[in-house]
């Protein structure tokens, strides 16, 4: 067990992620990440996200989530966080949203592996959002008109999401600070893990890419506003399997 | 079963920043050296540029001994301690330098003058009350050729801005004078940067690039640095990074003097009927040995080298090792890196290519580079510019007013803005008080049952008056570079578990207030020598490591000259 000098022997990211426990490996189920490594450096040129918003290049495997139960979530429970997530950062004229760029995907994952901790948080909060709808607004999470939903986001952001029963464990405002970081985790990380779809997140903020290596004429085309994005995984540099 | 294992010259604990130093000199000089590490080897696959994984996970590592005795925490010994937070040390070959900032900068003379420095200018009451303060036992001049060797051996990037006395303005004009220049140049700037220079120049300041343990061109068959942007915890995949599990460690290996187990989690230091150190107990997994040595080094991160010794007790050391006159965990403190300020400039930085490490850096403002007669504090800060953006950490940019930070609002403003807002990094001068300490937490354990440590420790006057101090000069160089808003963070109130841990073993000649002596061996037990910045009694205003180094390899060599006092 020992190994004494002579370095470690070659370890492929595969190993490691074995050796992190089963649930690191499903991340890599081929069909898993056949939505983000489809899209390869040629094909993804920033205007194949910029075309337009919703609908145009987004893969057929986004769409249904909703109505679908997740690995960790029942189906109503990945109803509410839908809405939720969806008001979080909705599709709109700036272009593709938290649904469309595999958020809900991105959650359900990392709940089966770094985030296994939060599932009962996650749980417990869905239902206390959507309970505090119905007792202040009159009705389930999903049927609020968007208005609506964002004011009780509103409320459960700054922490005012109390009342008998309502459910939040450990104040509103943590529960939506959880979801909220994972969210932006799922839109704006490596799509290596589910989200960011054709790299809606990357363009929104107009991040350059993913590189081993910038030149300094490569700063200065940045600087130019010049710089053609890459748009890959961190994980489509061979390097790192 | 504990296993005896055959005996060895020397036991490194930890092949860290510290540990993986002070094995080359010792393997050169052909002592037989065993390297216990906890952690396994990790490589450039091991470290793809992935925020997700570096940033908001746990990063690669096999082991996660750190994360798992995280040390609890309490600003005075009236309250509870508390485990907050997590702590993000590196358990591998090579430690923490693997994903480190690698800024690599020296102390200033007055940093190891502090007592004496003060008291000639100001008078003694200076000293802030409290405080438990020392000169350092020797002065920068002593450290020097450490320095200058470390700098060659790791490789250093950087700007010279005092050669023997020459004072060159592209460099730091306040530094202590260096023999040579360092062995590469500077990373290189971006436009912001220039742009900062500038601000900082026409403030009437004196703006440098600084030093980095980053490749800025090749080194030892090594390439430089790629700028991809992914350096904050992040490890190198180009080997740019000079961590010590690709120079001095493997340099060491290769003289066939230094064996590196993995795996090893020291758990205790055994004392023979003489007080001197017999050797070290580990358990690898299930399995325990022990393995003997002539001389143990502790480099295992202060926190950890503060436990090892109090949870080592022995008839010669019923309180601990080498804490019969109670100083083990005494003179805690860590950086002050807090209360730092933020920017919002009306145009894009384009810093999403850069590194924590490449940067402006403006000493005006640390040590004793200005006059103090009329300011309500000793020391001062570095001022640094550096970059350091990615996706999901711009995305989290905070909208200074101007909108919700969620909705199709926010998304305007976020592809808007996403490269514009800046953190300076800030470090000031701590000082080392009488109830900042470290010691065992009565309730709190680790995996093994073991205690962790609990850190009691606040910030005071002088280290909040600093800090007030440093973030109005921060905000009038953001301002002249154009910043239309700024915030600014808390003056810092508790001690959390720190990056920067200093204390706990001080070095001093006088073992009333010291645990280790000029040459980082222990007073108490001879043949135990200890690695890191514990053994630090002030922090400049600089990162701790390239100094934890340089006083590694200086207490290295010492033991190579001393070999027959200190081991037989
Ligand atoms: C994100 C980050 C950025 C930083 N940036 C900078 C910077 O820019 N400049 C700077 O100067 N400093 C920086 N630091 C701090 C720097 O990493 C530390 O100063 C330095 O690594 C400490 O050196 P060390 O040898 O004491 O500890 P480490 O480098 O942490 O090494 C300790 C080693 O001991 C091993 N170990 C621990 N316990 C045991 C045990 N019981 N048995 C066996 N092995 C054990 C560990 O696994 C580890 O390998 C940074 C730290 C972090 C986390």
């Amino acid at each position: 067990m020992t190994d004494s000098n002579g370095r470690r022997p070659a370890i492929s990211r595969r190993d490691l992620l074995r050796t992190a426990g089963a649930a690191g490996a499903a991340a890599l189920v081929p069909g898993a990440v056949a939505a983000a490594t489809e899209v390869t450096p040629a094909t993804a040129s920033p205007e194949v996200a910029g075309q337009g918003p919703v609908g145009s290049a987004l893969p057929a495997e986004t769409a249904p989530f909703v109505a679908r139960a997740l690995t960790n979530l029942t189906a109503r429970e990945a109803e509410i966080l839908s809405a939720m997530v969806d008001r979080l950062i909705p599709s709109d004229e700036m272009g593709p949203g938290a649904l469309d760029a595999g958020v809900l995907r991105y959650i359900d994952r990392a709940l089966s592996e770094a985030e296994s901790d939060a599932a009962d948080a996650y749980r417990a909060g869905l239902a206390a959002l959507d309970t505090y709808s119905r007792y202040t607004r009159g009705g389930p999470f999903i049927d609020l008109s968007t208005v609506d939903q964002d004011s009780v986001l509103i409320d459960v952001q700054i922490g005012a999401a109390t009342g008998a029963g309502v459910g939040f464990v450990g104040g509103s405002g943590s529960f939506f600070n959880m979801v909220k970081s994972h969210t932006w985790q799922g839109m704006f990380g490596d799509p290596e893990y589910g989200g960011n779809v054709n790299f809606a997140g990357w363009d929104l903020l107009d991040y350059p890419g993913v590189r081993l290596g910038v030149s300094p004429q490569d700063q200065r085309d940045l600087e130019a506003g010049q710089l053609e994005p890459v748009r890959r995984s961190a994980y489509d540099y061979g390097m790192f399997e | 079963m504990t296993t005896q294992l055959r005996g060895t010259d020397v036991v490194i604990v930890g092949m860290g920043a510290a540990g993986g130093v002070a094995a080359l000199p010792l393997a050169e000089a052909g002592l037989s050296v065993v390297g216990l590490e906890a952690g396994t080897w990790l490589d450039q696959r091991d470290f793809a540029p992935d925020e997700i994984r570096n940033n908001y996970r746990d990063w690669p590592m096999l082991v996660k001994k750190a994360e798992q005795e995280r040390p609890t925490s309490r600003a005075t010994s009236a309250t509870r301690a508390n485990q907050i937070g997590g702590h993000p040390m590196m358990n591998a070959v090579g430690g923490t330098t693997l994903h480190y900032w690698a800024q690599s900068w020296r102390l200033n003379p007055w940093d190891f003058q502090v007592v004496t420095e003060t008291t000639a200018r100001y008078g003694a009451s200076r000293i802030p009350y409290g405080s438990t303060v020392e000169d350092w036992p020797f002065g920068y001049d002593e450290l020097e050729p450490y320095y200058d060797r470390v700098e060659r051996e790791v490789g250093i990037s950087g700007q010279a801005g005092n050669v023997r006395g020459r004072i060159n303005s592209r460099g730091n004009r306040f530094e202590g004078p260096r023999e040579r220049d360092f062995p590469m140049p500077p990373l290189r700037w971006t436009a912001f940067h220039d742009r900062m220079a500038e601000a900082a120049r026409s403030l009437g300041w004196s703006p440098f690039p600084g030093p980095a343990a980053i490749n800025s061109e090749a080194y030892q068959n090594r390439p430089g640095c790629g700028y991809h942007g992914f350096c904050n915890k992040g490890g190198c995949p180009i080997n740019a990074k000079n961590a010590t599990h690709i120079t001095t460690i493997p340099r060491a290996v290769d003289t066939g003097n230094l064996t590196v187990i993995t795996r090893a989690h020291v758990t205790t230091l055994e004392v023979g009927s003489d007080g001197r150190v017999t050797g070290v107990n580990y358990v690898v997994g299930s399995n325990e040995y022990f393995q003997p040595a002539q001389v143990v080094l502790v480099a295992s991160y202060t926190y950890e080298n503060v436990r090892m010794l109090l949870l080592s007790k022995s008839r010669a050391y019923p309180d601990g090792l080498s804490n019969n006159h109670g100083q083990v965990g005494r003179h805690y403190f860590s950086h002050h890196q807090g209360a730092g300020v933020g920017a919002f400039f009306p145009y894009d930085l384009n810093s999403w290519y850069g590194l924590p490490a490449q940067g402006v850096a403006v000493d005006d403002w640390a040590d004793d580079n200005f006059d103090h007669a009329d300011l309500g504090f000793i020391g001062g800060g570095n001022l640094w510019i550096m970059s350091d953006r990615r996706p999901i950490s711009a995305a989290n940019m905070g909208t200074y007013g101007q909108s919700r930070n969620w909705g199709s609002a926010w998304k305007r403003f976020i592809h808007e803005n996403s490269d514009r807002t800046h953190g300076s990094y800030i470090q000031k001068t701590t000082l080392p008080y009488e109830d900042n300490y470290l010691d065992l937490d009565p309730t709190v354990t680790d995996p093994l049952g073991l205690p962790v440590i609990r850190i009691t420790g606040q910030f005071k006057d002088n280290e909040r008056a600093i800090a007030g101090f440093m973030q109005d000069k921060m905000e009038d160089w953001y301002r002249e570079a154009g910043a239309i808003e700024i915030n600014r963070g808390g003056l810092g109130n508790t001690m959390g578990a720190s990056t920067h841990a200093y204390g706990g073993t001080r070095m001093g000649d006088d073992p009333e207030t010291n645990v280790v002596d000029r040459w980082g061996f222990s007073h108490e037990a001879p043949n135990l020598g200890v690695l890191g910045a514990s053994v630090m009694g002030t922090s400049g205003a600089r990162n701790p490591t390239l100094t934890s180094q340089a006083l590694a390899w200086r207490t290295a060599a010492h033991l190579v000259e001393s070999w027959r006092d200190i081991a037989e």
